[in-house]
């Protein structure tokens, strides 16, 4: 690579040494149309106008940035600006994506959505969207999942989407993930698989990538017009890598702007119970791309573990894995006790409730903050809001009444 | 897609000595297809699936595809999947397939796995060690010919067979792609699915069989959804090949003791014996006889 190659727009299939596809033979077909068939959207002013009039009136685009002093006094005094894709409507950054895939579906004459969904955010998005646009859901959750994010089984439920329990393996995000492409493998004709991150087989990474990158270029001009610069630092949390995907990708060609991916660390990456693909695994392929995953030394997948379902995933998309590689992003993992520190916080002192999943980037922004002092601007992807972690929060903190 | 493509456009050479083309065509010129036998390494455990492999080839099967188990199998159905993950918790590793490739000695057998194992153990040296235990090749679901320049490579090194599929939602285009980068048997999935028994192999499979002849003198074997002798025969009927993986693994599992299990895998593989004989030989092309340059 070359310094005068800009790192934003690529278009796959491969980052680097990473991406590619790895799949069966029967689904190449149905990913070519898929890539011819998004492209062909992007370029259709009809398409777009449609897109943003959804943006626009149905998930509440753009996003507002919200500046948190009192939270910011426990980093360091830099100031802390949040990019509140919590407000989106499903209370998520899951809906651009979804909007846009599922336009797609209906272009591409299918009837059929599919998606995977560990926190239930990209379920219920989904969920959502085939509401919206009359199409028929089906959501592949884990079993594991399903207990914890019980109440986004509800909302699915309510919007009209089957619920498919899966009960293989660790019963989380990446067998939700395995049923969902068995689904598609038999279903390939009539049925999209939504994949609801920028992982997956070539065009997912660079396709979900495109109908995220809204977050970023949306804050990049918020935070410019509100303090005449670009933030010294970008914070986001990282499983399968969507939300920092979408904020990153508008800074990728400003040097000056440091790009920090939040793992989940779980019980801590020393202990082997965590989900840091980057930071605690190696070179391998999950879901039909090579990316970083959690594995053994003979490539078998290593369970992940984390507070945050959402994050508890083995692998990452492959542009961040690219990003690592090439030094522009750092990943750094936050263990579970750190980002229920920084959730807690945040709710304490600015009245705002993060997903777990945002609060390991809140726990980033909290480090960074004390590492650049008061002359510091960090800006953090608030991802989702945590009404759905309520349960979680409960037992976390022992906020419920006497144990039953 | 830019990448792996090199290496392609070269011919494929000449299938090496100990590979399943021979024998596949061997079954040709008996007037039948062959029958090609699927069980994954370490179900019920290590011993008794190598016992089993073993049998099948005692019951009539020309050629075992030993499978590598992996924690994300995403083209299996429920039977294979909780068979091959029993075999994980039970500490199964590549190298027991290699083992029980050495153990099939004197029958073709090749490996059949998801590609992240072959790459975590090295692609030149996977190569090295299944050619070094006597083993035909690897057939490769998920690795696509555009990503395989690595395996191709180590492939002809060690003159192994390099299987890639073809799908009933093939184009021309993939289908040539898929002829010309394989070498031993070109494997056609009948349906659109994971593996596991289905009541009806649908007529898709025959098309497909008729595309794929079109283009390629490879023999071509026909697997998913196969898993008695009525449908075997009903396959045998244009295919060169039959593959048959459910169905035994369902031997196993079914079965009360190992030793019932292995005898069970025996008494099918004899069902499905009969039934690639049973087909009028008539309705198959045969395959061409020694024809110069790399294609035989």
């Amino acid at each position: 690579m070359t310094e005068t190659e800009t790192l934003t727009g690529r278009a796959g299939p491969y980052f680097g040494r990473f991406g590619g596809r790895f799949t069966p033979e029967a689904l190449v077909v149905a990913l070519d149309e898929l890539e011819a068939g998004y492209r062909d959207a992007l370029g259709d002013p009809a398409f777009r106008d449609r897109l943003e009039e959804l943006h626009r009136s149905y998930s509440g685009r753009p996003s507002v940035i919200t500046e948190v002093p009192s939270f910011a006094r426990h980093a360091g005094g830099a100031r802390v600006l949040l990019k509140r894709e919590d407000l989106n409507h499903t209370g998520s950054h899951k809906i651009n994506n979804v909007l846009g895939q599922a336009l797609l579906t209906r272009r591409m004459g299918k009837r059929r959505i599919i998606a995977e969904t560990g926190a239930g955010q990209h379920g219920v998005a989904a969920a959502t969207a085939a509401a919206l646009l009359g199409l028929e859901a089906v959501i592949y959750m884990g079993e594991v999942d399903m207990r914890r994010q019980a109440l986004n089984v509800v909302r699915m439920r309510l919007l009209g989407a089957t619920v498919v329990p899966v009960t293989s393996g660790s019963r989380t995000l990446k067998d939700a993930m395995n049923e969902a492409m068995r689904d598609w493998v038999t279903n390939v004709e009539h049925t999209h698989y939504l994949i609801g991150s920028v992982a997956g087989p070539h065009p997912f990474p660079a396709m979900v990538r495109e109908f995220q990158q809204i977050i970023g270029i949306e804050a990049r001009r918020q935070i410019l017009d509100l303090t005449g610069r670009l933030p010294d630092v970008v914070c986001a949390c990282v499983g399968g890598g969507s939300n920092a995907l979408g904020i990153f990708h508008a800074f990728l060609d400003d040097p000056g702007v440091e790009l920090v991916g939040l793992e989940a660390g779980g019980a801590g990456v020393g202990t082997g119970r965590h989900a840091a693909a980057v930071s605690g695994g190696t070179p391998g392929i999950l879901h039909g791309s090579r990316t970083y995953v959690l594995q053994d030394e003979h490539g078998q997948t290593r369970e992940s573990h984390s507070i945050s379902a959402g994050l508890d995933y083995p692998g990452i998309g492959p542009q961040h894995a690219w990003l690592h590689d090439t030094g522009r992003a750092r990943y750094e993992a936050v263990d579970d006790a750190a980002a229920m520190e920084a959730f807690q916080l945040l709710c304490r002192t600015e009245g705002i409730i993060p997903a777990i999943e945002s609060a390991h980037a809140l726990a980033g922004a909290i480090r960074e903050g004390r590492r650049l002092g008061p002359d510091g601007i960090v800006l953090v992807n608030l991802s989702g809001r945590g009404d759905k972690d309520m349960d979680t929060a409960a037992r976390y903190f022992g906020l419920m009444e006497a144990d039953a | 897609m830019e990448g792996g493509r090199a290496g392609l456009s070269e011919e494929v050479r000449e299938s090496g000595p100990g590979s399943a083309r021979a024998v596949v065509e061997r079954a040709g010129r008996e007037g039948r297809a062959a029958l090609i036998g699927y069980l994954p390494v370490g179900f019920p455990d290590v011993a008794t699936s190598v016992a089993a492999m073993r049998a099948m080839v005692a019951g009539g099967v020309d050629v075992v595809e030993v499978g590598l188990p992996y924690t994300d199998p995403l083209m299996d159905g429920p039977l294979i999947q909780r068979a091959t993950e029993a075999a994980l918790a039970r500490g199964t590793t590549p190298a027991d397939g290699l083992s029980a490739v050495r153990a099939l000695h004197g029958t073709p057998a090749l490996i059949m796995t998801y590609w992240t194992l072959i790459d975590r153990y090295g692609v030149a040296r996977f190569a090295e060690d299944l050619a070094a235990a006597g083993g035909a090749g690897l057939i490769t679901p998920d690795l696509l010919p555009e990503e395989a320049a690595a395996w191709h490579a180590a492939a002809d090194r060690h003159d192994l067979d390099r299987v890639h599929l073809v799908a009933p939602t093939s184009t021309r285009a993939r289908i040539d792609l898929a002829a010309r980068s394989s070498r031993g048997f070109l494997y056609a999935a009948s349906v659109m699915g994971v593996t596991g028994e289905r009541e009806l192999v649908s007529s898709g499979a025959k098309d497909l069989v008729a595309r794929v002849k079109e283009i390629t003198d490879l023999p071509v074997c026909v697997g998913l959804g196969v898993g008695d002798a009525a449908r075997a025969a009903e396959v045998a009927a244009f295919a060169d090949g039959v593959i048959v993986g459910s169905a035994f693994v369902r031997a196993l599992t079914d079965a009360p003791d190992p030793a019932a299990g292995i005898a069970a895998v025996e008494t099918l593989a004899r069902e499905l014996a009969h039934g690639v004989r049973r087909s009028p030989a008539s309705n198959r092309r045969r395959p061409v006889a020694e024809q110069p340059g790399g294609q035989r």
